[in-house]
């Protein structure tokens, strides 16, 4: 058992995204395109959280996120938590942040938006963070948090 | 504002909105100048709106410029699957400013991105309209000698007529007091009512067109579609109770005007086209000169 555990726990250097619904764990990977990564990732979900009943965790190796790419993912984890390791130490520990702007990542919630129709990468300024709110750049349309759907 | 692209209402600044009032009236006096002579100006209208599109070339042809373009996209290449990008890519060789109308919401922003010449939105589905707002505008100044501290009642369809959002956001620059008047299914949408919060600007809802109208310095019409409704008896219930007659305009300020984007189908009765309150089709006339004087300014010859 002790063996097992450690082959998927600690990591060296990198960062450690945790406290994501275990509902949106996928969505978290593709916003991050850790598809595209050819570092060692550990991934868990469905795992028990007294906070999210189910949660998922996402361990990489040797990963480290600028502020702008790692908040993209408050729009479907806002409540995520990242721990960055070094020498197999917490050495921080940060939450992320609605962005002012989101480029990609959302399609808008308007079927006449040109967007939707031609192939044109979304971009959307933040008019709200409580509740969020997106206005698309191009048609001017409002999506709100309950109509985020994530390309 | 030279090379400026003039998508969204909201392009332009408060005094760039002045400069091509003052600009617009220096038309009126003199309409026909060669100021536009050697330039091409493309007007590309994807989807049909003969009012819009005769108004701008006609201000291109007062001002001795070359139009090229289309009225119905059904003849071009959009037809045989060409992108909007690379109608726009093409064209913008061709001509040295670019007028468009698509029915798609955003088609003009992402023209601007694309092309190398100027854009001007003539009409992106229901989205903006900016022409249309300056004209609006002037007409508002030309008949008040003011664009600040007035009372503007926007009546009808308010939730879906992009004339009335465009106009807010504009006026809302000039210590506007607005009154919106319409159906509850139609109502102002509560973005633009929180801009007006924003902006520290006094604004009252109703449903009844005749209450507040002595106070009325413009009422801006607007038609209420059959088809915004999802139940036609609701439609039937209300179509009637935003209809303007003559008799409604006894008591209203002496210079008080009725103004409607046009076309309007039976919101202003005809008997108060003979009113001197009606200005809609004069407004019709500025679009003119309001597009002279955007076309002149983006263009760098005035």
């Amino acid at each position: 058992m002790k063996d097992k555990q450690l082959s998927v726990s600690a990591i060296r250097e990198g960062t450690v995204i945790d406290h994501i619904p275990a509902t949106v764990l996928f969505k978290v990977v593709s916003i991050l395109n850790l598809d595209q990564l050819d570092t060692m990732i550990t991934i868990g979900n469905s795992l028990g959280s007294e906070k999210l009943g189910k949660k998922g965790i996402i361990k990489l190796s040797k990963v480290f996120f600028e502020d702008n790419d790692i908040n993209k993912i408050a729009l479907v984890a806002p409540c995520a938590k990242l721990n960055i390791i070094r020498n197999y130490e917490v050495v921080e520990k940060r939450v992320v942040a609605i962005p002012d702007k989101i480029v990609g990542i959302v399609k808008c919630v308007n079927p006449k938006c040109i967007t939707n129709n031609e192939e044109v990468t979304t971009k959307y300024e933040v008019v709200s963070k409580s509740e969020v709110k997106l206005k698309c750049h191009y048609c001017e349309k409002i999506t709100d948090q309950d109509n985020i759907e994530i390309i | 504002m030279k090379n400026k692209n003039l998508v969204s209402i909201t392009d332009f600044t408060k005094e760039e909105y002045l400069k091509i009032l003052e600009l617009a009236a220096e038309f009126e006096k003199k309409p026909r100048q060669d100021i536009l002579k050697g330039y091409v100006i493309s007007t590309l209208f994807f989807e049909p709106s003969t009012r819009t599109r005769l108004s701008f070339e006609t201000a291109i042809n007062g001002l001795s410029g070359r139009v090229i373009g289309f009225s119905d996209s059904g003849a071009t290449s959009a037809s045989k699957g060409e992108t909007l990008h690379d109608t726009i890519k093409m064209v913008s060789n061709y001509a040295d400013l670019i007028v468009m109308r698509h029915p798609l919401e955003g088609s003009a922003r992402l023209a601007s991105e694309v092309s190398s010449v100027p854009i001007v939105n003539a009409g992106d589905g229901a989205n903006q309209h900016p022409s249309q707002t300056l004209l609006d505008m002037y007409s508002i100044l030309k008949t008040q000698d003011t664009l600040e501290n007035l009372k503007i009642f926007m009546v009808g369809d308010l939730k879906y007529g992009r004339t009335v959002h465009s106009l807010l956001q504009a006026m809302s620059e000039f210590n506007t007091t607005f009154y919106f008047i319409s159906p509850d299914e139609l109502k102002m949408p509560a973005t633009y009512k929180l801009h007006l919060d924003k902006m520290g600007l006094e604004y009252y809802e109703g449903k009844d067109l005749t209450e507040f109208l002595p106070q009325a310095d413009i009422i801006y019409m607007t038609r209420v579609q059959q088809e915004r409704f999802t139940d036609p008896i609701e439609y039937e219930m209300v179509k009637n109770a935003y209809i303007l007659r003559k008799d409604m305009l006894e008591g209203t300020k002496e210079t008080m005007k009725v103004l409607h984007p046009l076309p309007r189908v039976n919101e202003i009765h005809p008997d108060v086209d003979e009113s001197p309150h009606a200005y809609y089709f004069d407004q019709a006339r500025n679009g003119v000169y309001v597009r002279m004087a955007i076309l002149s300014s983006i263009l760098g010859v005035k």
